[in-house]
């Protein structure tokens, strides 16, 4: 097992590098340069001298595999440069400062999407073509096909202006400070509402729908007819044997997505206003800002790579078929 | 206007510190409370920003946001007033010599830095100093490179010797003036934008303090106490960013924010969406000319455009008053060059080009585009008249005015593709390598009339903004002496020849000057619309004590 660990996490190294290097061409082989971003519309003077200077600073007069190699070279010390923006802030502390909102609200959406999904999922196939499954599903396609900015700018219509309830938009009202510390807390809370309920709504539609699927597959398995015909009790039949391994590729698609939990969704972030990581990444690629693109792609292939390996080691620990096939492999 | 379009009209108007200039300064609702009792302090106003600012230091930064809150923090020798006349602001009177070489400026004393020291003539040197400091990111070290020497005479006496008369020579000490004794280390090792001072705590001499700066959330100043023009009346300033405008909107309509930023609202938003009583009641609108204008612009290199029969005849056949009714629902003034009417520089009697079809085809036909091809496009030495006209992604605007002058010139006989590209690559592949054959773009005008980086002949390099490859001996003359001297009347002389030979020429077709939209909460007082928009005199500002809305001190 230990031995199978350190294989995978020796191989994950090269794999790493491939990412970074690739990445790091497509990032270069977009047409403008930071130090071209300048005098959009307002006659600047154009000073060639400062941009060249710039340009010697960030290292961008040499050739691209140098370029690479000096990055790759810091970033082994855990140097993530400072971003080419005028603030010229570490990149870390960029990331640091969007990566807990992020966080925070995918967290939570993903639990409200994972405990919900579940049962209108199991229900669903269990009573398959039944009123709720019917409702349900007309609920799903209505989920796919909303477009996330329209049903946050319906809500924060009907919730913000008309009715008055929640706060449309940021994260916390402009008289915070003066706030009592429960008012604060209630204040923070009522302002990802909106956020959490629009990201949830889509992200419900799949899950559930996946859980379907992934449940009319068991309840069809010939254990499911040895249990029945035991003579167990339906709801042990099918909360304990068929619910437990309808959830395997669930745990899957659970594992895939941890990346994306500290990706940020861009539409949702700009029109709450919500300052996380998918604001910043966007902006990092309109400035052409290459350490901050970088910095949140390391960390994003990290994440990925490590979820990956998580649920490979958790596969191995549940099914001894994959331990075996391994080992045979390395003969 | 794409984000980062937005960002980099937004410079010059604040260089100019006072923001946006307008002549005809109809604000839409006169009830914008003068007089009614004396100004109260206190309360909160609440402001919002299209974009995150990117530092504290503007001096090393090039977009609106920063400059918009930068103007508070900061203060520059001289600004401008309500009628764009130049004015003294740390300064408090100036003198030129005779022949335009020397400036000396007389400073006042009772300013203090937001920490405490005195304000000396020494930290315009140091400024100065930063400036001109190769290793300094600057994109305004041009204004100062005709400047010989700066000294301080006396700590509040300052002398300023220009080798040769420099037009723009006292404007360009309207750039906020840094302290010495804070920023001298990062600006000697050439780390000015790693200063701390550029996070947080700037320091600077204007009428609000640095209170906190969450990026992408907020910016909060409070209102300087010891402001030496006496403490501004709104005790604090959050500047809260939200990109989308659609937001911005709601938040108008819930009545989260008091102000939709400088930029104002759309023109959909201003002329349909915000009227209704409620909103009306809630906020006061105001209208004046902005600084921008949007124009149709030729790659003069290309033979088709390099005949001026034809610009001339694409002026004619656009009709810009349709033009400005469909993309801006009315908000904006027709262009006659690259002036604003009602400015001094402005020549109002230079040749126009009304909407004329017959002489737009008459104009065409004499360039030698006579034969139509089968499918109705002129035709002329077997090439068929056709040509892409591009533009930059996220501005709907000119998107617009992209589709109705294609149909316009469809009409012509000249077929127009339409191409929007994202603003980097089109700036780096298009317009840098001059590989366009029209375009749309806008041009943010100074409030000075020197447009030598824009029209003059030794412009044309890829990095410089001669972008269409104009050249006209007579127009480069009359740029160079009117950049030359510092006499009013004699540069009005230069400039209107140049506006005559522009006019004639229509190396670009200009099509129209937008209108800025503000709105900002009735319950804010002491707003006087004027040619330098509604922010130049934002100090002045207050919320009557019953109408206070935030409880800050």
């Amino acid at each position: 097992m230990l031995p199978y660990a350190l294989r995978r996490l020796v191989l994950a190294l090269p794999l790493l590098l491939g990412i970074t290097l690739i990445s790091f061409c497509l990032m270069h082989l977009a047409p403008g340069e930071p130090t071209d971003m300048g005098s959009a519309d307002i006659p600047t003077q154009s000073d060639k001298e400062m941009r060249d200077r710039l340009r010697q600073e960030w290292g961008l007069d040499k050739p691209l595999h140098v370029q690479y190699w000096n990055w790759v070279t810091r970033i082994v010390q855990l140097d993530f440069g400072r971003s080419f923006s005028p603030d010229a802030r570490p990149v870390l502390q960029k990331i640091r400062e969007r990566l807990p909102i992020t966080l925070l609200l995918n967290l939570v959406e993903m639990m409200i999407i994972v405990t919900l999904a579940i049962p209108i999922g199991a229900v669903s196939a269990t009573r398959q073509y039944s009123k709720f499954d019917k409702i349900t599903t007309v609920f799903v396609f209505v989920g796919f096909a909303t477009p996330d900015f329209w049903l946050a700018l319906m809500l924060m219509i009907l919730f913000g202006v008309q009715l008055g309830w929640l706060p449309i938009s940021g994260l916390r009202s402009p008289t915070w400070e003066y706030l009592s510390f429960w008012r604060q807390q209630w204040d923070f809370f009522s302002h990802l509402i909106l956020p959490i309920v629009v990201a949830t709504f889509g992200g419900l539609a799949s899950f559930s729908r996946y859980m379907r699927q992934s449940m009319l597959e068991v309840v069809r398995q010939d254990y499911i007819q040895s249990a029945r015909a035991k003579g167990l009790a339906e709801s042990v039949v099918i909360g304990k044997h068929a619910l437990r391994n309808a959830l395997l590729p669930i745990v899957t698609i659970l594992g895939l997505s941890l990346p994306g939990l500290i990706g940020g969704s861009v539409i949702i972030e700009s029109i709450f206003a919500i300052p996380g990581m998918g604001q910043l990444m966007v902006q990092a690629v309109w400035e052409r800002d290459y350490p901050v693109m970088m910095g949140n792609l390391v960390i994003v292939s990290l994440l990925t790579l490590g979820a990956n390996l998580v649920a490979d080691l958790t596969y191995s620990l549940v099914d001894p078929r994959i331990r075996v096939a391994a080992r045979r492999s390395r003969r | 206007m794409s984000r980062l379009g937005l960002r980099h009209l937004g410079w010059l108007l604040v260089l100019a510190l006072g923001g946006c200039g307008g002549e005809a300064d109809s604000a839409v609702d006169r009830a914008t409370g003068q007089a009614a009792g004396k100004p109260t302090y206190g309360d909160t106003f609440i402001d919002a920003l299209t974009g995150n600012i990117s530092g504290l230091i503007p001096n090393v930064l090039t977009d609106s946001a920063s400059f918009e809150v930068g103007s508070l923090i900061y203060s520059g020798l001289v600004t401008r007033d309500k009628d764009l006349n130049i004015v003294g602001e740390l300064a408090e009177s100036w003198e030129f010599s005779r022949n335009c070489l020397d400036l000396t400026f007389k400073l006042r004393r009772n300013v203090r830095w937001h920490d405490g020291r005195p304000f000396t003539a020494d930290d315009v040197v140091f400024t100065y100093e930063a400036m001109m400091n190769p290793k300094t990111p600057t994109a305004y070290r041009e204004d100062f490179r005709a400047v010989s020497t700066v000294e301080a005479v006396d700590p509040y006496t300052l002398h300023v010797r220009y080798a040769k008369p420099y037009a723009k020579a006292l404007q360009s000490w309207a750039t906020w003036i840094l302290p010495r004794h804070v920023l001298e280390t990062y600006v000697k090792e050439g780390r000015l934008r790693e200063a701390p001072q550029n996070r947080s705590d700037p320091i600077g001499t204007g009428p609000y303090r640095f209170k906190e700066w969450k990026p992408g959330e907020k910016v909060v100043l409070v209102a300087n106490p010891d402001y030496f023009e006496g403490r501004p009346y709104l005790s604090r300033i959050v500047y809260r960013i939200i990109p989308s405008q659609a937001t911005i909107f709601l938040e108008l309509k819930a009545q989260g924010i008091d102000s939709a930023g400088p930029a104002g609202l759309t023109a959909l938003q201003f002329k349909r969406q915000a009227e209704f009583p409620a909103f009306r009641k809630a906020y006061n609108k105001y209208q004046y000319q902005d600084n921008v204008y949007t124009y149709l612009g030729f790659n003069l290199s290309d033979p088709r455009f390099a005949d001026r029969r034809v610009r001339q005849a694409f002026a004619h056949a656009i009709n810009k008053r349709e033009l400005i009714e469909g993309v801006r629902l009315g908000l904006g003034r027709e262009a006659t060059g690259p002036y604003k009417p009602g400015t001094w520089a402005y020549n109002p009697n230079v040749r126009t080009y009304p909407y004329d079809m017959a002489k737009a085809r008459e104009l065409l036909a004499a360039a030698g585009w006579r034969t139509k091809n089968a499918d109705g496009i002129l035709v002329k030495d077997g090439q068929p008249f056709e040509f892409v006209l591009r533009t930059n992604q996220g501005n709907d605007e000119r998107r617009k005015v992209a589709e109705i002058i294609q149909a316009s010139l469809k009409d012509l006989g000249v077929k127009v593709d339409i191409q929007v590209i994202e603003w980097a690559s089109f700036l780096k592949e298009y317009i840098k390598k001059r590989r366009f054959e029209a375009i749309i773009l806008g041009w943010g005008i100074g409030l000075d009339p020197d447009q030598f980086e824009v029209w003059h002949s030794s412009k044309t390099g890829p990095d410089d903004l001669n972008r269409i490859g104009y050249a006209n001996p007579e127009a480069d003359e009359m740029l160079e002496k009117g950049r030359a001297s510092c006499i009013e009347a004699e540069r009005k002389k230069y400039y209107d020849r140049f506006q005559e030979i522009l006019a004639e020429d229509e190396p670009i077709v200009f099509l129209y000057f937008r209108d800025a939209l503000p709105v900002v909460s009735s319950r804010v007082r002491g707003i006087a619309p004027s040619p330098n928009g509604i922010r130049y005199n934002f100090n002045e500002w207050y919320v009557p004590r019953p109408l206070q809305r935030y409880t800050a001190g």
